[in-house]
């Protein structure tokens, strides 16, 4: 039995190899035909829409955006967008994967920090002759959209705007006799509520948290704490850390005495990232640097401000995801509609700002919605003040789980060891790879 | 093993009509399934992964061009090459020790079959229906401090599970005993039934203790067992990864790095890099050939 249907299924498979590859010569002729009239520069203003199918790959914490975006791209019109949600540690490696077989999807979001290497290795198409179609271009994000830009082309939009922002729970700041509305204006003061929320001494209520082994938490929720200040995290040309810089040294003391006081929330020390909010949401850290985009699934009173530093100031990390039109996209004037649908009135105002997100484009940030929610206004305004570092070995540098960045915070903060300006050497070094 | 089974003709005929070119070349067709699969899922793979490793391959960008032997140098000199060797050999060592004598108490403890032994068989054995990616949630569940039921106990004696490096060890070691020890007891049950009951009654008669019975009579009967059971561990633990994957990521501080974790690391996590991956990979295999080689040998020379 076993032998028979050994041989039937290989047999099968050559079957199906041998059609596969019939298939895929007919359509790579077929496309050798399309190329000069399909191609995204001779797209038009808005695209082409003419039912066709599209692809979209998103990793998972902005899920919630992109069904929103897609949901009513394919109710409005006769193109359909199929997406995908992939978890977010496996994102890197299944792009991977597609973008070295030649199978990437139509669209794909990428988090903006990855975008500047995804372009230089080429897997996004050159979108600038149809993004200098666009009337409101100087209104787009500055850092998304130079974050895609290669010598001066524009390969990427902003997908979905993640800001870090300071979040505090009203409620513990009331119990912990904290004035509810007032933002702390500085690291110390900062430092002081969340001592203050400890001191209540409620059962499982801490005062603060952070993703203390999430590299890519800390870049989010740190770095603006470094920018508020005036300080530099990176070299203008992102092969250079500065992170042994005097304003980064207060950040790390601040923190290494909250973590001694015992005002962190303890889980924080072993947090690789997927459960780095998850305490707040539920009502049970009194304030933290925290991602915008879960405002509106916040289901208590939170006020929000910009994160600010050592010396007060606010800033905050322009994150979140950009997209763009891969290059194995046959359909990229189908692809480019979606695109210049998301960028429109309609995309920005009725369904990111309607659910609550920022807008990519500064001149709807004061869409009638964000008038009806004084934080949505806060959230737009630091938009502005914010910053988006552009490294090529950004991930391997920080985000990655054995990053030299995390080795730095976690000498600093956790174990009170290490050598500062070695740990930032080691930074450099991989930022130079 | 029945995989290979057709590819091996009975020898009493092989012999006899060796000559025949009929029967040789139905020889050959017998084993023409299975040399497919061997070729198309074994050394296909086998030789890209080779060819990878001697190629500038990055993730994104796909084959380069032969760089050798870069890739070799590369891997070598990685930051983590050491830490991981060292971190992988010490688990394996205290995994399968742990698996082995578990296994065997186990198996000795429920060997007769009684209604409440077959009880326990059904116990012991229950977690290795659970596949390893979904116990290592199970346990990262149960070890998270923010998320567990346990969390509260775990919280007043000031207890961490994945927060230290050796806390982070023994938690992982724990999740594979209880995941795999069920599982080598049924192969030591095995070996142990397979020994001939007349051996111990001939033992018990010449007036042998439990304990001289045990080492003179089981363990030397055992050696077949225990030659495969510690060849599976060995070899287990050497690739381990979805465990520390999903528990600690390596973590915490870089202490829970095992070499198949650092493979993946420099393919997917920052380097990208599928040609120093797999160099490191080809370096594993040859160890693992050569590791595997020596168990074999050692067990069998002692048997003779």
């Amino acid at each position: 039995m076993r032998r028979t249907s050994g041989g039937r299924t290989v047999l099968r498979s050559l079957a199906g190899v041998l059609a596969a590859t019939l298939v895929l010569g007919v359509a790579a002729c077929g496309d050798d035909g399309d190329g000069e009239q399909g191609g995204v520069a001779q797209a038009g203003p808005t695209g082409v829409d003419d039912g066709s199918e599209l692809t979209l790959w998103t990793r998972a914490p902005l899920e919630k955006q992109a069904k929103l975006l897609v949901e009513a791209y394919n109710a409005s019109h006769q193109n359909k967008v199929n997406l995908t949600v992939v978890p977010n540690d496996d994102y890197v490696a299944k792009v991977g994967a597609a973008a070295g077989s030649d199978g990437l999807p139509d669209l794909f979001a990428a988090d903006i920090v990855y975008v500047p290497n995804w372009v230089e290795q080429g897997l996004f198409q050159d979108l600038s002759s149809n993004v200098a179609g666009l009337s409101f271009k100087d209104t787009i994000n500055k850092g998304h959209l130079a974050a895609g830009t290669k010598d001066g082309k524009e390969h990427v939009l902003p997908f979905v705007l993640d800001l870090s922002m300071l979040f505090w729970n009203k409620q513990l700041f009331k119990d912990a006799g904290l004035d509810p509305e007032k933002a702390p204006a500085n690291l110390a003061e900062y430092a002081a509520a969340a001592k203050a929320v400890q001191a209540t001494r409620k059962s499982g209520v801490y005062g603060t948290a952070a993703g203390l082994n999430c590299g890519g938490c800390l870049v989010f929720t740190w770095f603006p704490s470094i920018w508020a200040s005036g300080g530099e995290v990176l070299s203008d040309d992102g092969r250079e850390s500065k992170l042994a810089d005097e304003n980064a040294q207060q950040v790390y003391r601040t923190w290494a005495d909250l973590w001694k006081s015992g005002a962190v929330l303890p889980a924080s020390s072993g947090e690789t990232g997927p459960t780095w909010t998850a305490a707040f949401t539920e009502g049970k850290v009194g304030l933290m640097f925290y991602p915008a985009t879960l405002l509106s699934s916040t289901p208590f009173d939170v006020g929000v401000a910009g994160i600010p530093g050592p010396d007060g100031g606010a800033s905050t990390f322009v994150g979140g995801d950009g997209i763009g039109v891969s290059k194995d996209s046959k359909k990229a004037a189908q692809a480019w509609n979606f695109l210049s649908w998301m960028m429109s009135d309609q995309a920005q105002v009725e369904v990111l700002a309607k659910n609550k997100d920022v807008v990519s484009r500064s001149d709807l940030a004061n869409n009638r919605y964000a008038a009806e929610d004084p934080r949505l206004v806060t959230i737009n305004q630091v938009a502005g003040k914010g910053d988006t570092p552009v490294a090529m070995n950004f991930q391997q540098a920080f985000n990655a789980p054995n990053s030299p960045w995390l080795t730095l915070v976690r000498n600093q903060v956790l174990n009170g060891s290490g050598d500062l300006q070695k740990d930032n050497e080691e930074i450099t070094a991989v930022l130079q790879q | 093993m029945d995989v290979n089974a057709p590819a091996r003709p009975p020898s009493a005929p092989m012999r006899g009509r060796f000559r025949s070119g009929r029967q040789a070349l139905l020889g050959w067709l017998y084993a023409t399934p299975t040399a497919v699969f061997v070729v198309a899922l074994f050394l296909l793979p086998l030789l890209i992964v080779v060819k990878m490793s001697l190629s500038r391959w990055p993730l994104l960008t796909g084959d380069q061009g032969i760089n050798a032997p870069d890739n070799f140098t590369k891997a070598i000199d990685h930051r983590f090459f050491t830490d991981s060797v060292v971190f992988t050999v010490k688990y394996t060592v205290i995994a399968t020790v742990l698996l082995l004598l578990l296994g065997l108490g186990m198996a000795l403890l429920v060997q007769e079959s009684s209604r409440w032994n077959n009880l326990l068989r059904a116990s012991f054995l229950v977690p290795s229906a659970l596949g390893l990616a979904s116990a290592s949630l199970l346990f990262y569940v149960l070890y998270s401090p923010y998320a567990s039921p346990l969390a509260p106990v775990v919280d007043r004696l000031g207890i961490t599970f994945l927060g230290s490096p050796n806390a982070a060890l023994f938690s992982t070691v724990f999740l594979i005993v209880w995941r795999y020890a069920g599982f080598y007891m049924v192969l030591m049950l095995v070996g142990l039934q397979s020994i001939p009951a007349d051996v111990f009654e001939a033992a018990r008669s010449d007036g042998a203790t439990r304990w001289q019975t045990f080492r003179r009579v089981t363990l030397p009967l055992l050696r077949p067992t225990l030659a495969l059971t510690t060849v599976l561990c060995v070899t287990g633990s050497l690739l381990a990864f979805e465990q520390f994957y999903i528990l600690t990521k390596g973590g915490p501080d870089n202490s829970t790095i095992t070499v198949v974790q650092l493979i993946y690391m420099i393919a997917f996590q920052g380097q990208n890099d599928l040609g120093v991956a797999a160099a490191l990979s080809v370096l594993v295999l040859a160890a693992l050939v050569l590791l595997n080689a020596l168990q074999m040998r050692a067990f069998r020379s002692e048997g003779n």
